[in-house]
């Protein structure tokens, strides 16, 4: 068995470049993933399940997941209508558009997180218009979801991106010239390539969201059962020196986005298995 | 190659005749300024501290070495770090290496003995006036006009009140806003915990933000513009007046608030590890002097030197202040008893958000 697969290899250096992702892996990832959750393993399960039921807690996950999807979901449909203006047409000021897509991931979240807050407090540029609504973003559930739909725009443009560029325009005229219309290629053609790259995109956008903690302190107000993400709730446990409430609730952060990815990244592959 | 030659020589030796001139007035100056350094020993301190101190320290910190200068033979410079009191205090747990901490309250010091035993329990004692060189209290921030008309603790009940004030789990400043809130209630209501508790809640139900730290909520209040009246030091509350935005805010002092001491101490295990006990020492005895006095007052922080009070006694209106021992019986008990979690704000959020 291990003959052949050497000899089906053509670059060598198997063995080493192996080890190398091992180590690399063990030392920046495992090694203090583990080291926090084998904390976690020191509490008994009472304190645990305590720690990680309380109402404030339970509040602050609901907000945390419900606020990451909602702010993916968006970042699905417009960063999917973005990479394809980009792909697909050209205009002036194009490479400008392009170069700013990735500015969510340079910009400190802090400086976000104040940009946002200024332009959306009901005395801001932007918030004073939604205000003459009734509409207030600043220091509401609203604002988190601004925040989080700000922070993961790159991710859906940028997995879909190379996948359209690589999508001829040749195979919809060759569904338009078989008889399909407008919708049916859509349906039948571009959505089934696209389909992983949107779900990888959509899953990347969400595990950004669901950690980020700079920006969303700025705009959310932090109320305890009202706006106060997860994340900060663990920090606030750790300020405490509640270790380990706050490796509790991490615990539970991890596993349920750790199980999330997974679904998702089965769908992946379950998809390209019957695109395949 | 004959004709190479001999200009190739002649840079070099160019060359080596800069390097040797260059290498010996390098070493000119080396030996002068080692000479120098023979003089004056060079001692560094850290001094962890929180938030609104960034601008007092600055000014003392030059203030000091000018002193210990004189004595000393020694050329002091300090570092300083700024930040949550709560978090400064746990970074020095986790391990850096401060000589002292200047920090918002005792609790956060007694941490230091609690948690990493890096100075001794009666650490409060080691100082005079409970280790606390200067003090503050907590007054009410308005804005312009006062279009409100808050005038005391019991307006930020009312209805058409926004009040904002930090996080009293993570700010150090927001826990001494509660303590005059509860302090104030219980005179008020001659000791009724049960009205006091329904006092204190019907106020945080006024607060629309929760910010993590006392600048942060400065900046909420000030820059965004948000609430009617911002509960804060009173050092911060002079400092906004004067100088964030002078002309759009007044201080309102309620006849009635806490006596916030903000203590500082020598942190003993890092000091006896880098040999800058002696150092460390001065650096917080000097403090109590009469000229790092009138550097607090001038920094808005109350001077506990009468004299020097006395002087600035214009800046600081004269209110009744009580203290943390009198009133909660020391932080320790204040804290397991409001702040730890299930303490009583924990009841108040629960409360006020229970449909």
């Amino acid at each position: 068995m291990s003959i052949t697969l050497a000899r089906r290899r053509v670059i060598p250096g198997f063995g080493l470049t192996m080890g190398f992702t091992l180590l690399y892996m063990g030392l920046i990832f495992l090694v203090p993933v583990g080291a926090f959750l084998l904390y976690t393993t020191t509490m008994s399960w009472e304190t645990f399940w305590h720690a990680i039921t309380q109402r404030q807690v339970v509040a602050s996950y609901k907000l945390s997941f419900g606020a990451s999807l909602v702010g993916a979901t968006i970042n699905l449909v417009f960063g999917a209508l973005l990479a394809w203006v980009l792909v697909r047409y050209r205009f002036p000021g194009k490479r400008l558009v392009d170069a700013l897509v990735d500015l969510p991931f340079a910009l400190p979240t802090a400086v976000a997180g104040i940009a946002l807050v200024t332009l959306y407090a009901s005395t801001g540029w932007v918030g004073r218009y939604f205000e003459l609504f009734g509409l207030r973003v600043a220091y509401t559930q609203l604002g988190v979801v601004v925040a989080l739909t700000y922070i993961g725009l790159p991710f859906v443009v940028r997995t879909v991106q190379p996948v359209l560029e690589d999508l001829e325009a040749e195979w919809e005229e060759a569904s338009a010239s078989l008889g399909a219309d407008r919708f049916t290629t859509i349906r039948r053609v571009i959505f089934p390539a696209l389909f992983p790259a949107l779900l990888t995109g959509f899953a990347l956008a969400f595990a950004r969201a669901l950690g980020e903690y700079g920006s969303v302190v700025f705009i959310s107000g932090n109320l305890p059962f009202r706006t106060e993400i997860t994340p900060l709730l663990i920090v606030a446990k750790a300020e405490q020196y509640d270790y380990h409430g706050a490796a509790a609730i991490g615990t539970v952060m991890l596993v349920v986005a750790f199980a999330m990815l997974l679904v998702i990244n089965g769908l992946q592959w379950w998809t390209s298995r019957r695109h395949g | 190659m004959n004709l190479t030659t001999p200009p190739t020589l002649w840079s070099l030796s160019r060359l080596t005749a800069s390097i040797l001139i260059g290498g010996a007035v390098l070493g000119a100056t080396l030996g002068v300024s080692s000479q120098a350094q023979a003089q004056t020993e060079r001692v560094e301190l850290l001094n962890v501290s929180y938030d609104p101190t960034r601008e007092f320290y600055r000014a003392y910190n030059q203030l000091f070495a000018e002193h210990w200068r004189e004595g000393h033979d020694q050329e002091v410079t300090v570092r300083q770090s700024h930040g949550g009191s709560g978090s400064q205090g746990r970074s020095v747990i986790d391990g850096i290496d401060a000589d002292v901490v200047t920090l918002a309250l005792a609790y956060d010091i007694d941490a230091l003995h609690d948690r990493a035993d890096l100075l001794p329990e009666d650490w409060q004692t080691r100082l005079p006036h409970n280790s606390a060189p200067y003090t503050s209290t907590i007054v009410l921030l308005v804005r312009e006009g006062n279009p409100k008309n808050i005038q005391g603790w019991e307006d930020l009940v009312r209805e058409d009140v926004e009040v904002i004030t930090p996080n009293p789990k993570t700010s150090g400043g927001a826990r001494w806003n509660f303590l005059a809130l509860w302090g104030y209630g219980l005179e008020q209501f001659d000791g009724d915990e049960e009205q006091t508790f329904d006092f204190v809640r019907r106020v945080f139900e006024n607060v629309p933000v929760l910010d993590s730290g006392a600048r942060g909520a400065t900046n909420t209040f000030v820059q965004r513009r948000l609430g009617d009246v911002l509960l804060a030091w009173e050092n911060e509350a002079i400092l906004s007046v004067e100088e964030l935005g002078r002309g759009d805010f007044e201080i309102v002092v309620p006849a009635q608030s806490i006596l916030a001491e903000p203590p500082v101490a020598v942190v003993d295990a890092n000091v006896e590890r880098k040999g800058t006990r002696e150092v460390a020492e001065g650096y917080l005895e000097y403090l109590y002097s009469s000229e790092a006095q009138a550097l607090a007052a001038q920094h808005y922080y109350r001077p506990v030197d009468e004299a020097v009070l006395a002087e600035y006694i214009d800046e600081f209106p004269s209110l009744d202040l009580f203290t943390i021992d009198e009133v909660f019986g020391g932080w320790r008990e204040a804290q397991t008893r409001f702040f730890n979690d299930g303490g009583v704000f924990d009841e108040i959020l629960e409360a006020i958000n229970t449909p």
